[in-house]
């Protein structure tokens, strides 16, 4: 049998249903893999051995019953923005430094339904804030294709882990592309869902109107079945919708007969790595091979979309953040004199600087006599660039891009230039600003080693297309290279 | 120069629905600290707001019965600042898109009526409390209220004198009662005022710069710190000085206002609507349904107090001040069917001895069947109208029935006619010199027999019966 933590969820399913393995041997495999890499990948924050093996028998007694759900029995990392009863979660912000939600994100609660197994919680950059897991308070984490480099970020964890096989799959979250940037990044699938389709209740908040969950696995039917558990109305998150979730399995295999696939201009720009640009131009004509038709298409907004992005995701996030006061819990400065004293040292010290950068950038755009200019005219551009691909599908069941416009870069390479930093996500940005859906999946390997992502864009709730012409790329493609050794 | 007050109130009114307005918490009042608390109304990461649908209907109720219109599409915002008892760093209100708007509310003072417009009406969360420690410098953070539901009404600057602020005030206790969306108790919290304030020479149009005043926890004190804003910047004014803009706290044991914070140092609440919270969508249908379930008014049922029961304006005034004086009057007037004579009863004489112990009539321990029931012995004349207020008295004192109280004390007047006849016979013949007097002219002696006669019966006679006989016996 080959290694247990290579195969993917769907064959480890089989092997769980025919009694080949237990979700006992699975955990055990994984903890061990964990054990013997995690070292030097830094994916994990918190490694929740017991409770893993604890959830893994329970898992074992409900197959023997006969109860078995898709994910019962597998493995999988929570990226530490989502809040998991019991187990310290902190989004890698000293300010939540030992805070234990007393509750579950609806995540969990959908997950644990299933009985699928926690292996830990993931490391990522502070508040989500970052696209490199560079702004982590605790450690960087690396990229297991090349250990030098950035995993992206911000769930730099949830896709490492993937990638270094210390978890079959896992969960992150993706506010301006912090799923999708990181597993191009590290070479595997992740797909950010339709604002509204996974619930946010428990997701702690960056920028409450970005933000979704989103699952990222080793290939596209995986990253299927872990949306599929994912998704769903929840009346405790007021923007979830109430929509039936379709089964994302099912339409992994019918053909691109017909299906219209629009290539826009705007995300081939100069100065973007050849590399990356070749290996899109392959995929779309891979996909053409298959059937679709190729179109080009205008997105005529985009420019303006990292711009309208930096003002409402601080202003969203200073607002969110004003909850961290030293008050409640989490971390409170010591050695204060009064209540604003309190305050200040708090804050001061519990966020790290790019935290601090974005509620000072987003307060400044809320403030009186700077809120129309800024907060509300970036609300119209965000709604202009809505219009865009509301044009676009139109014309085009399916848009084609690029993730990111570079390979992964080294650490500690654009740590110090936050602009630099902020462009590594310019293609990510717009699809978060008009709520659609959009996936990673892996389209090519640079001549260094480093995975290349192509970006999968579709309308609201049409996941099932995105995932249709994302199984076709990566079954025509083929693997783009083993999985590294670490 | 003669000074013109201009004067608009906002007004905060605490919603008595069941759980708080974001979350499933109890809203009651007086449990221990921090034990109506979850993690969504503390503030937690990660958690998120629930509207509470009911929030919304009885902000509907007060937006129909002050004449505002309902939005189709209205938005919670938030409003930001730092402090401990506001546990997101932001208070969840409405801003740009309230939830009512343009409305009105008609308030009499000295006989004219003025009309005071609304500006709007929206929804918010209530803030929790700080206890702070008499001895050390250290403060207890209490979330048990946070998250409770408010509605704040915002009047136009209409308001001219202090005591139209005043009836305003009662008018909105009066209508948020009826409506049953709030115990309006200002001296407990559950309604609260600010009122902003200028002054402009009398009969010039414009504004003069305002002070905004805090801390009035009652209808008195908003009169009163009202007139000595009026004084204290008439003064100013007088002196050729300058208002400044600012927020000024009523100093309620001293009598004064003074400034508690600047214009410059005023908050900048940044307030965006609130990502969490998709947009109040109110259709028609759920507007007229709303309509459906409103009570009577208080003007309508005064209308109909006058042209149904025949009372005069002033009773039904009075007897529709509060629904629960109302429905009393209404339910007593069903078993006992002189509307007037109730209305005198309870205006008179219940109303007195729920004001000597500052009791409200919901709290009354004489029910509207037992008042009936009392009057029922007036009318027949099983006792007298004066023993009638004492029974009432007793009543109220122990909670006996009128009847109950009658027959174990004996009081029931004696109207045997043979009997008070022999009685009569009996003055007449001990008293053979008054009875000369009287048959000589002297009449004003007919009122000594009849005292007699009372005597006898230790008060217990029927007094008509008396005099009817008496007189029949003498003439
Ligand atoms: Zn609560």
């Amino acid at each position: 049998m080959a290694n247990l933590v290579d195969l993917t969820i769907s064959s480890l399913r089989q092997l769980l249903d025919q009694r080949e393995v237990s979700a006992v041997e699975v955990t055990r495999a994984y903890l061990e893999r964990i054990e013997k890499v995690d070292s030097k990948i830094k994916a994990y924050l918190t490694v929740t051995g017991d409770q893993a093996m604890e959830a893994a028998r329970a898992a074992d007694e409900h197959m023997a019953s006969g109860e078995t759900a898709p994910l019962t029995g597998i493995p999988l990392g929570i990226k530490d923005v989502i809040c998991t009863k019991g187990v310290p979660t902190t989004c890698a912000s000293r300010m939540l430094e030992g805070f234990i939600p007393p509750y579950n994100a609806t995540l969990m609660e959908r997950l644990n339904g299933q009985h699928a197994v926690i292996l830990g919680k993931l490391n990522m950059d502070e508040f989500a804030m970052g696209s490199s897991t560079e702004n982590s308070a605790f450690f960087p984490t690396h990229n297991p294709w090349d250990l030098k480099r950035i995993p992206g970020g911000s769930s730099g964890g949830s896709a490492a882990s993937v990638a270094a096989r210390t978890c079959a799959g896992s969960f992150g979250s993706d506010t301006g592309g912090s799923i999708r940037q990181p597993a191009s990044h590290c070479g595997v699938v992740g797909i950010k869902p339709t604002y509204g389709r996974v619930s946010r209740f428990g997701l702690i908040a960056f920028a409450s109107s970005l933000d979704q969950i989103g699952p990222i696995a080793r290939d596209v039917t995986d990253c299927a079945i872990l949306l599929e558990a994912a998704s769903g109305y929840d009346p405790k998150d007021s923007t979830s919708v109430n929509k039936q979730v379709p089964s994302y399995i099912g339409s992994l295999k019918e053909g691109l007969k017909g299906l219209r696939i629009g290539v826009p201009e705007e995300y081939f720009i100069p100065g973007m790595d050849p590399e990356v640009e070749e290996a899109i131009r392959n995929g779309v004509s891979t996909l053409k091979e298959q059937g679709a038709e190729i179109i080009d298409i205008n997105l005529p907004h985009t420019e303006f979309a990292v711009a309208t992005y930096y003002i409402i995701a601080p202003a969203e996030a200073s607002s969110n953040l004003s909850r961290y006061d030293g008050v409640k819990y989490g971390f409170r400065a010591e050695g204060y004199r009064d209540l604003l004293e309190m305050y200040t040292r708090t804050r001061s010290a519990g966020f790290g600087p790019e935290v601090k950068r974005r509620i000072m950038v987003g307060t400044y755009c809320l403030s009186a006599g700077y809120y129309d200019a800024y907060y509300k005219k970036a609300s119209k551009v965000r709604t202009l660039i809505t219009r865009d691909f509301q044009d676009a599908f139109a014309r085009c069941d399916c848009i084609a891009a690029p993730v990111a416009p570079t390979p992964a870069f080294e650490l500690g390479e654009k740590k110090d230039d936050p602009l630099q930093m902020y462009l590594s996500d310019i293609f990510t940005i717009p699809v978060n600003l008009a709520g659609i859906p959009s996936i990673s999946v892996p389209c090519g390997i640079s001549k260094e080693g480093l995975p290349i992502g192509m970006q999968l864009m579709a309308g609201h709730f049409q996941e099932e297309t995105i995932f249709k012409v994302a199984y076709n790329l990566e079954l025509t493609l083929g693997k783009i290279g083993d999985w590294p050794e670490i | 120069m003669d000074y013109e007050a201009v004067i608009g109130l906002e007004v905060h009114v605490q919603l008595k629905t069941r759980s708080k307005i974001f979350c499933s918490c109890s809203t009651r009042f007086g449990a221990p600290p921090n034990t109506h608390t979850c993690p969504i109304c503390i503030g937690m990461p990660g958690v998120l707001p629930v509207l509470n649908k009911k929030v919304v209907e009885y902000a509907m109720k007060m937006a129909l019965a002050t004449n505002c219109e309902i939005a189709s599409v209205s938005q919670f915002a938030r409003k930001h600042y730092f402090y401990p008892d506001l546990p997101k760093g932001y208070q969840i209100s409405q801003y740009e898109l309230p939830l009512a708007e343009n409305g009105w509310i008609d308030v009499e003072v000295d006989g004219q009526t003025r009309r005071i417009g609304i500006t709007r009406i929206h929804m918010e969360e209530d803030a929790g409390k700080l206890i702070h420690d008499e001895h050390r410098p250290l403060s207890f953070v209490d979330l048990n209220r946070t998250g409770t539901p408010l509605i704040e009404i915002v009047s136009e600057p209409d308001i001219r004198r202090p005591e139209e602020a005043s009836e305003y005030l009662k008018k909105i206790r009066q209508l948020v009662r009826y409506l049953g969306i709030s115990d309006g108790n200002m001296e407990e919290g559950s309604l609260r005022c600010d009122a902003n304030i200028s002054l402009r020479p009398l009969g010039r149009q414009g504004y003069g710069v305002k002070s905004e005043l805090k801390n009035m926890n009652s209808f008195r004190h908003v009169q009163k710190a009202l007139e000595y804003e009026i004084r204290r910047q008439t003064a100013l004014l007088l002196d050729g000085g300058q208002v400044v803009q600012e927020t000024r706290l009523w100093d309620a044991a001293k009598g004064v206002t003074h400034s508690m914070r600047g214009k410059e140092e005023a908050h900048d609440y940044r307030y965006f609507p609130d990502p969490d919270l998709v947009p109040v969508e109110i259709e028609r249908v759920w507007i007229e349904k709303v309509r459906q379930e409103m009570p009577e008014l208080p003007g309508a049922k005064r209308e109909r107090f006058v042209k149904e029961y025949g009372l005069p304006p002033y009773d039904a005034d009075v007897l529709t001040s509060s629904i629960h004086v109302a429905d009393y009057f209404e339910e007593c007037v069903r078993l006992f069917h002189r509307p007037k004579t109730v209305s005198n009863w309870i205006m008179v004489e219940l109303l007195k001895l729920l004001h000597q112990d500052n009791q409200e009539i919901d709290t009354c321990p004489v029910p509207p069947s037992s008042l009936a029931a009392l009057l029922k012995l007036v009318e027949d004349g099983t006792i007298s109208a004066k023993m009638g207020k004492k029974v009432l008295e007793e009543s109220y004192k122990t909670g006996m029935e009128p009847q109950q109280i009658v027959q174990e004390q004996g009081l029931s007047q004696l109207s045997d006619e043979a009997e008070l006849k022999s009685m009569v016979a009996r003055v007449i013949e001990d008293f053979p010199e008054e009875v000369a007097k009287y048959r000589s002219g002297k009449k004003k002696v007919f009122g000594f027999l009849v005292g007699q006669v009372m005597r006898m019966t230790r008060g217990k006679a029927n007094p008509k019966k008396v005099n009817e006989l008496l007189q029949k016996a003498l003439d």
